[in-house]
């Protein structure tokens, strides 16, 4: 199976090749049948990319031994669900899963689009191609996840042979969310692929129109879907698994998966201006761009050690591969933009700080400078080096104080933005709009600051966070009001249908309201309290309402660990509400490996968070270390809204026919363009 | 044209609040990297800085007292004694022989004073490219994105 597997993976290269290489020729001598073998090359590409997986997943689950990746990341004893983890958990399998990945979105793409933009899509296999054939280099012949084991026999030469067992699955790795947050977030990273394959190619074939737009809007938007999810699942693993009490930590690896987001979520934005009115095509184009690049440059600074993190990877030898890559792209980049750039020429200009425009100018470059300021705070230490030569690292304080300020005021923004007008507002419809928002806002502000929670950033987000709410109702009812005037609909109905009717601009909000969800948790991070106590069988631990009281302890045998357990008894008001059994797991066979299995009771105000961190070396007795960390919950309720929310958004629009026919139109009146821009005015809201 | 400065001045106000911002924060958390090695030849001033130290904890130097943690550390035959004295408790994969991070400044016995340990175990998980020294990663290790 393995020969069969590299073998596959060799065929793929070649294919992926032909895709390159032919597609060049065929956008040149545009031949009807070289563009289509072309295609079905790149289709071929994928199916083996997949074979080859599945040949992985086949060794992984027949304990296939004699092979050096299933000897690293399995064992006999590992079940099922986390033998297809294990793909994903070293090197040479996460990069195969990355071409995996990227050919389920390939596939699509060619697939789904093989008798439509004709004049874009030979390009759009090219740039796809040349994509995956570098993805396929480091499969092949730099991380090649079909190694056998192999050792030097009494006669000097090569002999195969195979282990008794594997040296299982790193522990922190064997928790739920660890096998479908990479996944996810993997999702998210290849999935920007297909975006920049089609700016690129709309650049490089001057494609006329604004079709390809759309394309990139649509799958950014389902790109981004997977990044948001993913770096929330991340953050939730990190809460629950790694027992610090918190669920981020500034880690290089978790910025490097925030900064496509940051960009992907510019540009989702700023397209808008783009199909309205015809601006930042270049800003567009570039955003695209960064997007793509930041995907790689995370991928790279994930799999290269080149930024020490707790994540730690094996220090390896892909990272000139992919510092090579990342300049072949940012070359491409720049070649086809200065060639064409006159294609990405401005239709409009700025007319007015007040306006829609303006609010979506700024979110973007507030956007850009939290990407800005997240990056060099993680290559810093990089930076540093080459430019002093001490090696400088900078950590939370630098980028709270940067990103706080500009969360607060994307915040902002996002209340404001959608409640301005195209080009120019004006100060009556301000008062308008935004008199019940202010007072929802106000509202909640205070109703915080009696609640407790008196920290000034804090009650700032929680009040924008109420604004914002506001600014989100005001729109879905003022919407639906007129559906239900119109039909006579209920008012949740005609909800319902006003967010079928335009899903982008009500989608959007919904993903908002999510948003404005997680800000909520992100607000609780300055109220929470911590307690450690070494106790005693009995003995008991107050942490804000709570009275902690150990129990007892037991030990428990399970398949491939052992469990140690505390069970802790929780009162509040002298009453008994929760036991908890926070664990420590030691792994079979395994002299230092073992992990922390965290309890949590949680709760809509706060979660109580129960750690057993050991025993005491002095007392002999169990160390409980608690935190009280209020609203997080609300972030993961957040991330739940912000994925229906895309969702809904990625939903086609249902026709309003029956609002057309209800409006009697005189008979004599003859069916004009004039009609049509009614149709995009309505839109044009969005 | 007013328009332009207008919105020239708005993004001057935002870019220079938030870079003087990032200033502040660089200056609150700036950390330095040194070896074991550059450590011991630091100037008196290079040594008020707050820095991180990496080396493999010394088998059996891992002393625990009430509130502190002493332990030793070897990279390249280079010792370096070690207080932990933070609030968090030590991480699962700190033992004998493991890889750790230390971040804190250095105290007045000649010890280093760390208030935060990450560690990382000699780790059988995945070896180390090219070499049979073991890789430092391992079970801190999250080994994804």
């Amino acid at each position: 199976m393995d020969v069969f597997g590299s073998f596959t993976l060799l065929l793929a290269f070649v294919c992926a090749v032909y895709a390159f290489i032919g597609g060049i020729f065929a956008i040149k001598t545009r031949h009807p049948l070289l563009i289509k073998s072309t295609r079905q090359a790149g289709i071929a590409t994928c199916v083996l990319i997949f074979i080859a997986t599945l040949a992985v997943e086949y060794l992984l689950f027949t304990d296939n031994f004699s092979q050096a990746y299933v000897v690293s990341h399995s064992n006999r004893d590992l079940s099922t669900f986390y033998k297809v983890a294990a793909l994903w958990s070293g090197q040479e399998g996460s990069l195969l899963f990355w071409s995996f990945l990227l050919s389920v979105y390939i596939i699509s793409v060619l697939i789904a689009y093989r008798n439509k933009n004709g004049e874009l899509m030979p390009y759009v296999g090219v740039v796809l191609a040349g994509v995956q054939i570098f993805f396929l280099t480091l499969n092949n012949f730099v991380e090649n996840p079909f190694k056998t084991l192999a050792i030097v026999n009494s006669n000097g030469l090569l002999e195969s042979f195979t282990r008794m067992d594997g040296n299982g699955l790193n522990p922190l790795l064997q928790y739920p969310e660890m096998v479908i947050h990479p996944p996810n977030l993997y999702s998210g990273y290849t999935g920007f692929t297909i975006p920049f394959a089609f700016a690129l190619a709309a650049l490089l074939a001057r494609y006329p129109g604004e079709k390809w737009i759309h394309l990139t809007r649509k799958w950014t938007m389902v790109a981004w879907c997977f990044q948001s999810l993913g770096i929330l699942l991340g953050a939730h693993w990190a809460y629950a698994v790694l027992g610090w009490g918190g669920y981020w930590g500034w880690d290089p690896v978790e910025n490097a998966s925030l900064l496509p987001w940051l960009t992907g979520t510019a540009f989702l934005h700023s397209v808008m201006m783009q199909e309205k009115r015809g601006m930042m095509k270049v800003w567009n184009v570039w955003l695209v761009f960064c997007t793509f690049l930041l995907c790689i440059l995370g991928t790279f600074l994930t799999r290269s050690g080149v930024v020490s993190s707790v994540h730690a990877f094996a220090n390896s030898h892909i990272g000139p591969w992919f510092v090579g890559f990342l300049a072949l792209i940012l070359f491409t980049c720049f070649a086809a933009y200065f060639k064409n750039r006159d294609y990405l020429k401005s239709e409009n200009m700025l007319d007015s700080m007040v306006s829609r425009e303006s609010s979506f100018l700024f979110n973007n470059l507030l956007f850009l400078i939290a990407c800005i300021a997240v990056l060099s705070g993680t290559l810093f230490p990089v930076f540093s080096e080459w430019f002093t030569s001490n090696r400088i690292s900078v950590g939370a304080p630098f980028f709270n104080k940067v990103m706080i300020p500009i969360g607060l005021a994307i915040l902002f923004l996002t209340g404001v933005g959608p409640l301005l007008a195209w080009r120019k507002t004006s100060v009556d419809s301000l008062k308008r709009n935004f008199g019940w928002p202010l007072i929802v806002g106000l509202f909640c502000a205070i109703a915080c600051f009696f609640l407790g929670y008196k920290d000034g950033a804090s009650l700032l987000c929680l009040f924008l966070c109420g604004f914002v709410f506001g600014t989100i109702v005001e729109e879905f009812y003022r919407g639906a009001k007129v559906i239900h005037v119109r039909t006579g609909m209920g008012m949740m109905m005609a909800a319902h249908e006003l967010s079928m009717r335009n899903t982008r601009r009500y989608g959007g909000y919904v993903v908002h309201f999510g948003m404005v969800l997680v800000f909520i948790g992100l607000a609780g991070s300055a109220f929470n309290k911590e307690a450690q106590k070494a106790m005693n069988i009995g003995d008991s631990m107050k942490l804000g309402q709570y009275t902690l009281v150990l129990q007892s302890g037991d030990t428990k045998a399970e398949k491939n660990y052992t469990a140690q357990r505390m069970i802790v008894e929780v009162l509040k008001d002298n009453k008994q509400i929760m036991m908890l059994y926070p664990e420590k797991r030691q792994f079979q066979g395994t002299e230092q490996a073992a992990g922390t299995m965290v309890a949590i009771y949680s709760t809509l105000r706060e979660d109580l968070y129960v750690v057993y961190a050991g025993m005491d070396p002095e007392l002999n007795v169990p160390v409980i270390h608690a935190f009280l960390n209020p609203l997080v919950k609300w972030i993961w309720l957040g991330g739940v809204w912000v994925v229906m929310g895309t969702l809904l958004a990625l939903m086609p629009n249902r026709r309003t026919v029956l609002g057309v026919a209800t409006v009697p139109q005189p008979a004599s009146a003859p069916i004009t363009p004039a009609l049509a821009p009614g149709v995009t005015l309505r839109e044009g809201h969005d | 044209m007013q328009n332009r400065a207008k919105f020239g001045a708005g993004i001057g106000v935002i870019v220079v609040a938030l870079a003087f911002l990032a200033w502040l924060g660089y200056g609150e958390s700036k950390t330095y990297y040194h070896t074991i090695a550059e450590y011991q030849t630091l100037s008196a001033s290079e040594r008020s800085h707050r820095m991180r130290l990496a080396g493999t904890v010394v088998d059996g130097s891992i002393k625990r007292g009430s509130g502190r943690v002493d332990f030793t550390l070897e990279e390249q035959g280079k010792m370096l004694r070690v207080s932990y004295v933070g609030g968090d408790p030590l991480p699962d994969t700190f033992v004998d022989k493991s890889q750790a991070l230390v971040e804190g400044r250095p105290g007045a016995d000649g010890r280093f004073v760390a208030e935060h340990v990450q560690a990382k175990c000699a780790s059988k998980y995945e070896a180390a490219p090219g070499g049979d020294k073991p890789a430092p990663s391992g079970a801190t290790q999250r080994s994804s994105m």
